[in-house]
């Protein structure tokens, strides 16, 4: 029993990672039409800044602040240089160029810190384990990831729902064309949305530094679930994103956690092993598959 | 007039067989620079330069020309890497591979197009045993060996059951079965995960409440950053001992894992604290040129480059093959790693230790505790004909 609430919350910290990360990318394609590959690029960049001004200062919090200014202001640049020019170009043009971008930042980051990838640390009074429950320690650091996750999503909504420039957002995803008759500045709210966008991405990238390897190509192991979470959620819906990366989260961490004991009580445990393993990884495509057979636009598709 | 011209041809004549008579011996180095694993490629080919450099562009006393290029880690691309190498530059001795499948896309055909393939690092198992092949050379190790030794080491110590983890993909098995060959305990769950997966936190819950008395894992370089990281965060490290093959533990990447891997044991046949001439220059001239010190991969890219010379002084500088083939075959150079000898595989015959992750004041590295196997010698050279 303690076992399935520990990975419970395992699930919850995986879906959470995975919401900041898909909240950007479902703005930027529900609003902007764009797709953008290289969305886990700013998760890197997040992640680079961090544990570097980590190293230097010691501080998580500026770390943090470092981290997440520099992939939203990374994000800024590269609407206004690159992606301001493929608005109205098809999506295949799209892809190349963003792809192109992947390969840009890997090799940048290669350039300025080396192949080596670099440490971050957990920050100083999160690094023990709690005990939630007698005989259910859980690291405080992935509480607190769950925590600031669950603020992000809270701030998204108030920002959504109250506030003027999230009413012209959600009014840009729904007819962009009637916005801008309006008056509404639309380039100014692209790059804006944009750089939320990344700034999110920059926010996860961030939070996973002392969880994870700080390395070039970071950004591409998250980035296939992060598109699968909107696929899953409906492209351009907020609403989709938490539901979707939920879902993901939670099927692949108790798909990994339990697969092989619920199949060991049907085949030999040899067979049972390798079935698992391959199940476990298939289990979120094969939730995605039928998702889009039940509801071909995703959960909560955002445009009517 | 005439005669300045007839002079000139001449000239031109003698010229370019002049020039070819100094042309240095081309050697092609396949490795992987880009993608995660970029790092890896980088240590081998210093390390080969390092030989290169301390003899001024020259190895074993005959000038040479050090080809690198990037396979990126695919086999499709290192394929037509070797190609070139072999077509257009006209070279007879490659190097370099860092994986497996790169190895087992590109070796087997170009070693039958008469080029000589030294490995300095991917040791797959398909090559050592009735793959093996007179063109081929493993001066590393086959893959198995660094697992082996730890599930020696496992048993001596007399941990009563394991947990083992490994990526789901070819060389994941591999090298678990290279554990299982030499430990005797009874083995509590084994698990693939997927390759390049991020987070571990169900399989470390999942090993919480299995309680297992060790836990074995091959995770090579960043998949291994975050299962030593995580692990130590759920607090496990203090309860439950890692062990794993050396590969999640060279210096590069023990430097990104900080405090987590600390006390970790670990198989490798080499650390730069091996009591040998040869190996205390070679840390000591690392350090100097590339202000690091030297991992797993930068003694085997370093080791290779002085076979090579070795067999390119005994032949003179000339790339007859069957000349080279034999000069190699003797291993007449100093290893840093101190016994080295070929068995009847072309593989190493060498000792292999247990290490123990330290930190120092210059950083994280690992400190020899035990060697383990003396002289060891793979599962799959008696499978080899020739």
């Amino acid at each position: 029993m303690l076992l399935i609430i520990e990975q419970l919350l395992n699930g919850l910290q995986l879906g959470i990672t995975l919401f900041l990360m898909s909240a950007g990318l479902t703005l930027v394609f529900g609003i902007m039409q764009i797709i953008n590959l290289a969305h886990g690029s700013f998760y890197m960049i997040g992640a680079y800044v961090a544990a570097t001004v980590a190293a230097y200062t010691g501080s998580f919090f500026l770390a943090m602040i470092a981290g997440v200014t520099a992939a939203a202001a990374t994000g800024c640049i590269v609407e206004m240089l690159v992606l301001r020019h493929l608005y109205k170009r098809e999506h295949l043009d799209q892809v190349l160029a963003t792809f192109g971008l992947i390969m840009f930042f890997n090799e940048l980051v290669r350039i300025v810190w080396g192949r080596q990838p670099l440490f971050m640390n957990v920050p100083d009074g999160l690094t023990a384990s709690i005990e939630l429950l007698p005989g259910l320690p859980y690291p405080t650091y992935r509480l607190a990831v769950i925590g600031i996750g669950f603020l992000v999503a809270v701030f998204l909504w108030l920002m959504f729902t109250k506030t003027r420039i999230g009413m012209q957002i959600r009014a840009g995803s729904t007819n962009r064309e009637m916005v801008g008759a309006l008056g509404v500045n639309i380039n100014l709210l692209y790059t804006l949305v944009f750089g939320l966008g990344t700034l999110l991405a920059g926010l996860a990238g961030v939070m996973a530094g002392p969880i994870l390897a700080v390395e070039p190509g970071m950004g591409e192991s998250i980035l296939i679930l992060t598109f699968v979470v909107i696929v899953i959620g409906g492209i351009g819906s907020i609403r989709g994103a938490v539901a979707g990366a939920l879902l993901v989260g939670m099927v692949d961490t108790l798909g990994r956690a339990f697969l092989p004991s619920i199949l060991r009580t049907v085949l030999s445990t040899a067979t049972a092993d390798s079935v698992a393993a391959s199940l476990s990884s298939m289990a979120i495509y094969i939730l995605m598959a039928a998702i889009l057979v039940w509801k071909p636009r995703g959960l909560f598709p955002a445009h009517g | 007039m005439k005669k300045l011209v007839i002079g000139l041809c001449a000239l031109g004549l003698i010229l370019p067989t002049l020039s070819f008579s100094a042309d240095p011996v081309k050697i092609g180095m396949i490795t992987t620079l880009s993608t995660k694993a970029g790092y890896l490629g980088e240590e081998i080919r210093d390390g080969f330069k390092l030989a290169m450099d301390q003899e001024g562009g020259k190895l074993g006393g005959v000038a040479v020309e050090l080809l690198v290029e990037d396979d990126g880690g695919k086999p499709e691309k290192g394929k037509q890497i070797a190609e070139r190498y072999a077509q257009k530059d006209g070279v007879k001795i490659m190097t370099g591979i860092v994986f497996s499948n790169v190895a087992m896309a590109v070796v087997p055909k170009i070693i039958k197009e008469d080029v000589l393939y030294l490995s300095a690092n991917a040791g797959p198992s398909g090559l050592a045993g009735s793959g093996c092949d007179p063109n081929y050379f493993s001066v590393s190790y086959q893959n198995d060996n660094l697992d082996e030794v730890v599930g020696q080491y496992v048993t001596e110590v007399g941990h009563k059951n394991v947990y083992l983890l490994a990526p789901n993909y070819p060389a994941g098995k591999d090298h678990l079965a290279g554990f299982k060959r030499y430990y005797k305990g009874t083995i509590s769950g084994e698990v693939y995960t997927k390759l390049d997966q991020a987070d571990y936190a169900a399989e470390i819950a999942t090993i919480r409440d299995a309680k297992p008395e060790a836990v074995f894992f091959f995770l090579p370089g960043g998949m291994g950053i975050n299962f030593l990281k995580q692990y130590a965060q759920a607090g496990l490290n203090k309860t439950i001992p890692l062990y794993g093959p050396a590969f999640s533990f060279d210096e590069r990447l023990l430097s990104a894992v900080g405090d987590a891997a600390l006390g970790v044991k670990n198989g490798s046949q080499w650390t730069h604290d091996l009591d040998n001439q040869a190996n205390k220059e070679f840390v000591a001239a690392y350090r100097k040129a590339y202000n690091r010190t030297p991992t797993l991969y930068a003694s085997q890219g370093y080791d290779t480059a002085r076979l090579i010379g070795s067999a390119l002084k005994a032949s003179g500088g000339k790339t007859d093959l069957a000349v080279l083939r034999a000069a190699l075959k003797k291993a007449d150079f100093a290893s840093v790693r101190g016994n080295f000898s070929f068995g009847k595989n072309q593989h190493p015959i060498q000792d292999i230790y247990i290490r123990e992750v330290v930190k120092t004041e210059t950083g994280f590295t690992n400190k020899t505790v035990k060697k383990v196997f003396a002289n060891h010698v793979d599962a799959y050279s008696k499978e080899c004909k020739m």
